[in-house]
């Protein structure tokens, strides 16, 4: 796969420097390469998903949402989903932008934190949470979702980070309290529209983590999706690959919904927003 | 850039300097700080990152001296041991670490640069909202992809009897004839990009944001050629984030297991299949230990990335100025 | 003591069904016994108190059971049906491992598993752990005595062979035995269901590989050197094969139990899918059952293993292509089901030997350190 990649000989080296002439007009160009990247990820995602469902079938597919239990480990993974997506984001956000203002120094050190649960074995975490947490917490799948808040960490607290290095945070902050606003509508109104694409992202990422996690949820013996879709009653091969597939794709609707709902919500709460400094909008990008 | 920015404070900002150098003035400071109002302001400037500290410590300070200590520990509790230690760094351990970090360092650059240049293609595309909205969805679909189903995917597609390898052959070329498998270190490298690349481009673009259009029409106006505006002005800006991103999937590599354990039963030795097979398998029981040994392997080998990151940024900002 | 015992099961194993029972009173006695300690159905009251105690309590937690696995999930309805119990089945694909984990974490939490369903090695680690109670089922003289614990803690449920499994649409010449997989036109074809270091399966595969190969139960390394030279061959792909690596023709040759083959694979998609035990090396292994020591529904705990010892219990096993331990018993008293008998791949000739512990963990051991090295 290596060898279909586009020209270029990797590294770090700009997108358009790849045989394009200096002093042309990049928008020229641009729809080239564009097009070839998106064609060459088109075919490296798309085909091997034919690939299944060429084997398994649609009517398999179709069979495998109608079985019993789907509805209910769904409900779950949904419930399951919106608490730690709540909870990452109430956790990490503030943290983030505290460290970014306030403690500079920490944040290599929140780097490190925040990457280490990545490498944590699942039976290692889930040994260790069942041995502190109160026989009340351990009754309830909730305790799940305060562990899937450890494990979204990594990719969250990235986003948001990358979100953040993007904002001049520190002028934008400043110029907002000389005008009087106190910490909270600071925060609300003026840090927290522009990172949009950071929340939307790291949201995402924590959603399709909940979604999709096996490991953990099997070794506390919950049925949530990802964990019926394995383990449900399946009377051929076509049918587990088929469940495979509409895990996925129910997963891809729901984040779709989310993203939907986002949008409209910020459009909702006006594109007049007072921010101080505007931040291009994709639509209006250039090249 | 941003770290500059951060670091002076102007008075009576947000942003306080942080505390730094010696001397008589700040060993009086200092002292001043242990009693009274300094106490008061150091707590507050920690208060905001309190509830994350309690929580990191519940959920992965505990579990990781857990690791930690049973590393050490002989099988069914009895006493200190460095024997664990020693199997983890020996034979075919040893040789797993070798592997999962060449596997790690491989998918966390290549997929880094691809999902660097899928992202950047797609959302700065002009039109495209639905393009847009699609890839994010899916990216986040296929970053949590893995394991049986994956490896199934591609088994299907360029395993010997595959879609894609007939397509191939039927061409008169063959892959498996010419040194290509699907079930060896290449093959594996293969499939973890399909979570490895989305994962990527999710994490890459909030910070593409960060470039604004209007520095691209500056500098085309000063008479900057394409490259030139990526290396004094979109690298800069872009190579923090990138750097933190590449760490990130190279954690998330060393840690992914269930792909390679399903495409090569474990026959390649990869760390992450080993201390599967000793906390939570079924054919060899006690020695679980071994098993944190090894996860204490794993977490130094994040540690020593982390190193090497920082030694990287510091070194980016540098030549990037 | 002994004597009162034989009697009684005697007793009870012929009047299993019906509702007057040898032992005092029903229910009122029932309620005063504490299940959790119980040793044997007699010393707990009788059958009918047992089966009282167990619908009262009206749940029983069972753990790592898929329901195409040795046709658990008739088992269980079955079960549920005749008894009004509701059965959950946690983690179903999980290992032995698993099952004891989740006995100590779950430890007073009303999802704990009752029962477990455990590879002998694990079931020696629980009951030095001291996770299981003793319980002797009805039938337990029907049990042979070197498969079950001296202390009754576990005890030997149902085995299979290690076979070759084979999709004659695809591969035209039949394989009989380990060394017939070397034919270089069986190329790109043959798999294992798992990894050796941690699937049972597939551990018991290298072990009857290298009892085909002049290996024994002391001595597996032969067993590893054989896959290394199949994969050199290019006849053995490391996949993990499946049900559904078979339907697609990508591992038309799986080396599995006998029982999973014919359950998952033969009756899973794959209809002309066909089992034979390999000619030069015969493995076998059974599975064991315990109660957990802190089982949250200890009366429905024991009334599932006395239904799984029943003769229709066995016979259930016996339908799931498995060999049920009694099946020796119930070919002798012509209470098998001989129409799932007979479809039971013929079994070699002579006894099987198992590894004895210490084997085992000297085997593990090997395939441990040099499992990696089939392809570096």
């Amino acid at each position: 796969m290596a060898a279909i990649a586009p020209g270029g000989s990797g590294g770090m080296e700009s997108p358009q420097a790849r045989g394009v002439p200096g002093g042309r007009p990049p928008g020229l160009t641009l729809p080239i390469w564009r097009w070839v990247i998106l064609l060459v990820a088109g075919v490296y995602f798309l085909i091997p998903l034919w690939a299944a469902l060429r084997f398994a079938g649609i009517k398999a597919l179709g069979s495998v949402v109608t079985q019993a239990g789907f509805g209910d480990a769904l409900w779950l993974s949904v419930r399951l989903a919106i608490v730690t997506t709540v909870i990452t984001i109430l956790l990490m956000l503030p943290t983030a932008v505290y460290v970014h203002l306030r403690l500079p120094k920490v944040r290599r050190l929140l780097e490190g934190i925040t990457i280490l649960p990545i490498v944590i074995p699942p039976v290692v975490l889930s040994v260790g949470v069942l041995e502190v947490a109160p026989a009340y917490l351990k009754s309830t799948p909730y305790l799940l979702a305060l562990i899937y808040v450890i494990l979204a960490m990594p990719f969250a607290y990235r986003a948001i980070d990358a979100g953040l290095r993007a904002l001049d945070l520190k002028t934008v902050v400043e110029a907002s309290n000389s005008l009087g606003a106190g910490w909270i509508t600071t925060l609300l109104r003026v840090v927290l529209p522009n990172l949009k694409t950071a929340l939307l992202s790291a949201t995402v990422l924590t959603v399709a983590l909940v979604l999709g996690e096996f490991t953990m949820a099997s070794l506390f013996l919950y049925q949530t999706f990802p964990v019926w879709i394995v383990v449900f009653d399946q009377t051929s091969g076509q049918i587990s690959v088929a469940a495979s597939l509409d895990a996925l794709f129910v997963t891809w609707l729901f984040l779709m919904a989310i993203t939907v709902f986002g949008t409209r919500q910020s459009r909702r709460t006006g594109g007049g927003e007072a921010t101080l400094f505007s931040v291009a909008r994709q639509e209006t990008r250039g090249n | 850039m941003d770290q500059t920015v951060a670091a002076s404070g102007a008075p009576g900002s947000l942003a306080d300097p942080g505390a730094s150098g010696s001397g008589p003035a700040t060993q009086s400071r200092r002292a001043a700080r242990l009693t009274g109002p300094g106490v008061l302001r150091w707590l507050r400037r920690v208060a905001g990152i309190v509830p994350f500290g309690v929580y990191v410590t519940l959920g992965l300070v505990i579990p990781m001296i857990a690791v930690a200590i049973g590393a050490f520990q002989k099988p069914n509790g009895g006493g200190f041991t460095m024997d664990n230690i020693k199997t983890a760094t020996s034979g075919v351990y040893l040789h797993g670490f070798e592997q999962s970090i060449i596997l790690s360092v491989v998918t966390a650059i290549l997929p880094g640069i691809f999902g660097l240049l899928i992202a950047y293609a797609i959302f700065t595309a002009r039109r495209g909202a639905i393009l847009r909205r699609v890839a994010i969805t899916a990216s986040g679909v296929f970053a949590n992809f893995g394991g049986v189903p994956l490896a199934f995917l591609f088994i299907a597609t360029l395993g010997s009897s595959g879609l894609v390898t007939q397509w191939l052959s039927d061409l008169g070329f063959n892959p498996y004839d010419h040194g290509f498998n699907l079930y060896d270190l290449g093959g594996v490298a293969i499939v973890y990009m399909y979570f490895q690349i989305p994962l990527m481009v999710l994490v890459i673009l909030p910070a593409l944001e960060g470039l604004r259009p209007a520095w691209r029409e500056a500098a085309e106006n000063l008479g900057a050629r394409t490259w030139q505006y990526w290396r004094y002005v979109g690298g800069p800006v872009l190579l923090p984030s990138f750097l933190g991103c590449v760490l990130l999937l190279f954690g998330s590599a060393l840690a992914a297991y269930a792909t390679a354990e399903a495409l090569t039963s474990g026959a390649i030795p990869l760390t992450s299949i080993q201390i599967g097979s000793f906390l939570n398998g079924d054919v060899i029981p006690g020695q679980e230990n071994v098993g944190k040994a090894l996860g204490l392997g794993l977490v130094i080998i994040i540690a020593v990335a982390m190193v090497f990151y920082v030694m990287l940024q510091r070194r980016a900002a540098k030549w990037l100025r | 003591m002994a004597a009162t015992a034989a009697a009684s099961s005697l007793l009870l194993a012929a009047a299993c069904s019906s509702s007057s029972s040898s032992s005092s009173s029903g229910t009122s006695s029932a309620s005063a016994v504490n299940w959790a300690t119980v040793t044997s159905a007699s010393a707990g009251g009788g059958m009918n108190a047992l089966v009282a105690a167990a619908e009262k309590e009206g749940q029983l937690n069972v753990i790592t059971l898929p329901a195409n696995w040795a046709n658990y999930g008739t088992i269980m309805s079955d079960f549920s049906a005749k008894y009004h119990i509701h059965i959950t089945d946690a983690n179903p694909d999980g290992s032995s491992q698993d099952e004891l984990n989740a006995i100590n974490q779950l430890k007073g939490q009303s999802r704990a598993p009752d029962v477990v369903d455990i590879g002998t090695a694990f079931a020696i680690k629980g009951d030095s752990e001291g996770d299981f109670a003793p319980y002797q089922v009805a039938t337990w003289s029907n049990i042979p005595a070197d498969a079950k614990a001296s202390d009754s803690t576990y005890y030997s449920s149902y085995g299979g062979y290690v076979a070759i499994g084979y999709n004659p649409a695809k591969v035209k010449v039949a394989p009989t035995s380990f060394a017939s997989l070397e034919n270089p036109i069986y190329k790109n074809q043959i798999a294992l269901n798992g990894n050796p270091t941690q699937a049972n399966a597939a551990f018991s595969a290298v072990f009857a590989a290298a009892i085909a190969n002049g290996g024994s139960l002391n001595n597996i390394a032969p067993g590893i050197a054989y896959f290394k030279k199949l994969h050199a061959e290019g006849n053995f792909v490391p996949v993990t094969g499946s049900a559904a690596t078979v339907e697609s023709g990508q591992t038309p040759i799986l080396i599995w139990w006998d029982y999973l083959l014919a359950s998952e694979v033969q009756h899973g998609g794959v209809p002309g899918f066909k089992i034979v035990i390999p000619s030069d090396g015969v493995y076998a292994a059974y599975y064991d059952q315990a109660i957990s020591k802190y089982a949250p529904d200890p009366a429905a705990a024991r009334l599932w293993e006395e239904y799984l010892y029943s003769a229709t219990g066995q016979n259930l096993w016996l339908e799931g292509y498995a060999r049920p331990i009694e099946l020796s018993t119930l070919v002798a008293d012509g209470t098998v089901n001989q129409a799932a008998y007979k479809a039971l791949p013929p079994t070699p000739s002579g006894s099987v030997q198992f590894p004895t512990q210490a084997q085992q963990a000297a085997a593990e051991t090997t395939v441990a350190q040099q499992w990696s090295s089939v392809i570096g």
